[in-house]
């Protein structure tokens, strides 16, 4: 199953380029990070219009809804770096997908807290069994699974390559499982309101919004990166750039 | 398709001279469902109420109790290695386990399940779609498993870990397994039911194989 | 030349086991593995039958990289392991019957012979469980007397085995190498086959 794939492809491949180039790339995320989580904090909590039926209340929707966006992704992005690993046996792909499993569970864990506290003034409960908030827990269950299974491995690469199937296979289920979640809250709960499907959000609400998500993907960067810098270094450590680089410091 | 089914009567013999590879899943099953009653009620009307939830929730942890067993034998006296290195297909292999694995599990799971569900005073017109909902559904919790099962096989505490990495992905069986058997008691046509647990279980039929065979691969190789 | 090595790298757990280690394995010969404990004898089999990646570096069957050749490659070749695969609760001729159709390389016709061979008559119909450890060994070992297959890889073929049984063994992989078979195999034993088919590979030598 050889491709051939554009020259910045393998670059990537290369532990040293991978390390010098995200290296360079840090501080204008972090950069980037800090402008738009703090535009569109302050743009959000403090400028932004009340919700005329919720309030106030209605204000962790800007924690709330960049964090679910952002915990489907990071599995989106880890199954699909498990799947480069496994076909063009590629470490950083393998590092990538294995640094994606724990931000990607806390981002999930952050959905699924904001979404309580948010429950509890709009249902007055602090889980409901929302379609939404379910199948985000099942998506947190899958994170879970990941990464029980690449720390149950004592061999690094096994436990990669082990990692990466699971993630394909829950890739695949998730579809399904949300199909599925979704029709047995139909089933059960007939017509609740619903957090997320609202009337059409007047602009001074959805730009910062905008800009929350911008920030969260921004600032999942910069941790993603920062991480795998770590891990590879910690992977490569007897190679001898790695000691070179050592030795500079 | 010779050694296919040389292999499917290996297993199947493998299984018939070890009994209690075929009791201890039902057994467990009925002890399962029996706990709801002494746990929460014994009143019929609650029962017949939560009878779908209860008897496919007690089937999937049958099927999850064994699922960990599908490679594990043959993984430590090295069979799997001969069959790893063999020049025959690795997919036979791993679909006959599966079968023999789905026979124990969910056939006479299936076959059972009627008892359960007149503890449960499940309304009889549900009876057939209990029985059907668990026939096509109770395939995909097998091929399911046994990623989970090929994946951790080679791991000392495979256990726990296996419970971890397959319950998520029964869900959605469970959802329409259950929901078949509610329309089931309500009177409700179940067709449309037992055509999404069908889809699942083709779609299944296509993938689990090459994830199984990939992750046997790992494990015996790592 | 039927089985070559080239430049194998290969690292366990951060220790490296082979560095551009080579070999060649020719028809008509015998290839001892010997080393240390750890010194990756097992490790070396599992990788040339392909039973392990973790491994950098060419292995060719037949002047082709074996990823290859794969299916080619596992007709060619029989692999015995430390486990014998054989199943406790099937009887020898069971298994037996079994490994034959894994394994295409394999006789069909000569099970019957093969366990009389093996010292196994009168044992047919027994259950493996209540056989002894070495009984156990002889029913895994039977797959050679079967096998049309010119490439054995053995891995510490005779554990468990008496005296004779280590004999017959010597003798009957000697009379595959005559043959024109060749045969890997790690031993702690002194083998005693004729010296000249034997070719010693010290993997202590190799790691430094």
């Amino acid at each position: 199953m050889k491709v051939s794939m554009p020259r910045w492809f393998y670059q990537l491949a290369s532990p040293r380029w991978f390390y010098s180039f995200t290296g360079k790339l840090l501080p204008w995320f972090g950069l980037a990070t800090l402008v738009f989580l703090s535009v569109g904090l302050v743009w959000g909590l403090v400028f932004a219009p009340a919700d005329y039926q919720q309030g106030n209340s209605f204000r962790i929707i800007y924690i709330h809804v960049p964090s679910s966006i952002l915990a489907q992704s990071c599995y989106m992005l880890m199954a699909i770096s498990g799947a480069i690993g496994l076909i063009w046996k590629m470490k950083i792909a393998h590092i990538i997908a294995q640094v994606c499993a724990p931000i990607g569970a806390s981002i999930a864990v952050m959905s699924l807290a904001t979404g309580a506290i948010w429950g509890k003034p709009t249902w007055g409960a602090w889980w409901v069994w929302d379609a939404r908030l379910t199948a985000m827990l099942v998506l947190l269950f899958l994170y879970i699974g990941v990464i029980a299974l690449h720390a149950a491995f004592e061999n690094k690469a096994s436990a990669d390559k082990a990692a990466a199937i699971l993630a394909l296979v829950g890739l695949v289920n998730i579809p399904i499982i949300k199909y599925s979640v979704e029709w047995w809250n139909t089933l059960h709960q007939g017509a609740t309101f619903t957090i997320t499907e609202k009337p059409a959000m007047p602009p001074e609400m959805w730009i910062p919004l905008l800009i929350m998500v911008l920030g969260f993907y921004c600032f999942f960067s910069v941790v993603l990166m920062g991480h795998a810098r770590v891990e590879l270094l910690e992977r490569e450590k007897r190679s001898d750039w790695v000691k070179q680089l050592i030795e500079r410091y | 398709m010779s050694f296919f089914y040389a292999t499917l009567k290996r297993e199947l013999l493998l299984v018939f001279r070890h009994r209690s590879d075929i009791i201890n899943p039902l057994a467990f099953f009925l002890m399962v469902a029996v706990l709801f009653p002494l746990g929460v009620s014994p009143d019929p009307t609650f029962l017949s109420e939560v009878a779908s939830g209860v008897i496919w929730v007690a089937a999937l942890l049958a099927c999850l109790l064994s699922v960990d067993g599908i490679f594990r034998s043959d993984y430590e006296d090295g069979s799997l290695e001969q069959m790893l290195i063999s020049s025959e297909s690795l997919w036979a292999i791993v679909t006959a386990k599966v079968i023999t694995h789905w026979i124990v599990s969910g056939f006479f799971l299936a076959l059972i399940s009627p008892l359960v569900a007149m503890m449960f005073f499940l309304p009889e017109p549900a009876y057939p779609s209990l029985i059907a909902s668990l026939l096509l559904g109770t395939p995909t919790l097998s091929l399911m498993g046994a990623i989970g099962s090929a994946l951790t096989v080679g791991l000392r505490k495979g256990g726990v870990l296996i419970s971890l990495l397959v319950l998520p992905l029964y869900i959605p069986v469970l959802i329409f397994g259950a929901g078949t058997v509610q329309a089931g008691a309500m009177g409700l046509p179940i067709q449309g039911y037992l055509a999404l647990l069908a889809a699942i279980l083709v779609f299944s039929l296509m993938l689990a194989p090459i994830a199984i065979v990939a992750a046997l691969k790992i494990s015996v190789r790592s | 030349m039927l089985l070559e090595v080239k430049d194998l790298f290969c690292e366990r757990d951060e220790r490296i086991l082979f560095k551009r280690f080579s070999m060649q394995v020719k028809a008509g010969e015998v290839v001892q593995i010997i080393g240390q404990n750890g010194s990756g004898k097992t490790t070396l089999l599992r990788i040339l039958c392909g039973l392990s990646d973790a491994y950098e570096g060419e292995i060719f069957w037949q002047d082709q990289l074996i990823n290859d050749v794969r299916h080619a490659y596992y007709q060619a070749m029989l692999y015995v392991g430390h486990l014998a695969g054989v199943k406790g609760i099937l009887t020898a001729e069971e298994n037996l019957q079994w490994m034959v159709q894994l394994d295409s390389s394999l006789n069909k016709c000569s099970i019957a012979k093969a366990l009389k061979l093996v010292g196994l008559y009168g044992f047919e119909d027994v259950p493996c469980h209540s056989l002894s450890a070495g009984q156990q060994r002889r029913v895994g070992l039977a797959r050679l007397y079967l096998s049309n297959a010119p490439l054995w890889i053995l891995d510490e073929p005779f554990t468990a085995l008496d005296k004779k049984g280590v004999a017959e063994k010597e003798a009957f992989i000697a009379e595959h190498v005559s043959a024109g078979g060749s045969v890997i195999l790690t031993t702690h034993h002194d083998l005693s086959i004729p010296k000249q088919i034997i070719r010693p590979i010290n993997l202590d030598e190799m790691a430094r």
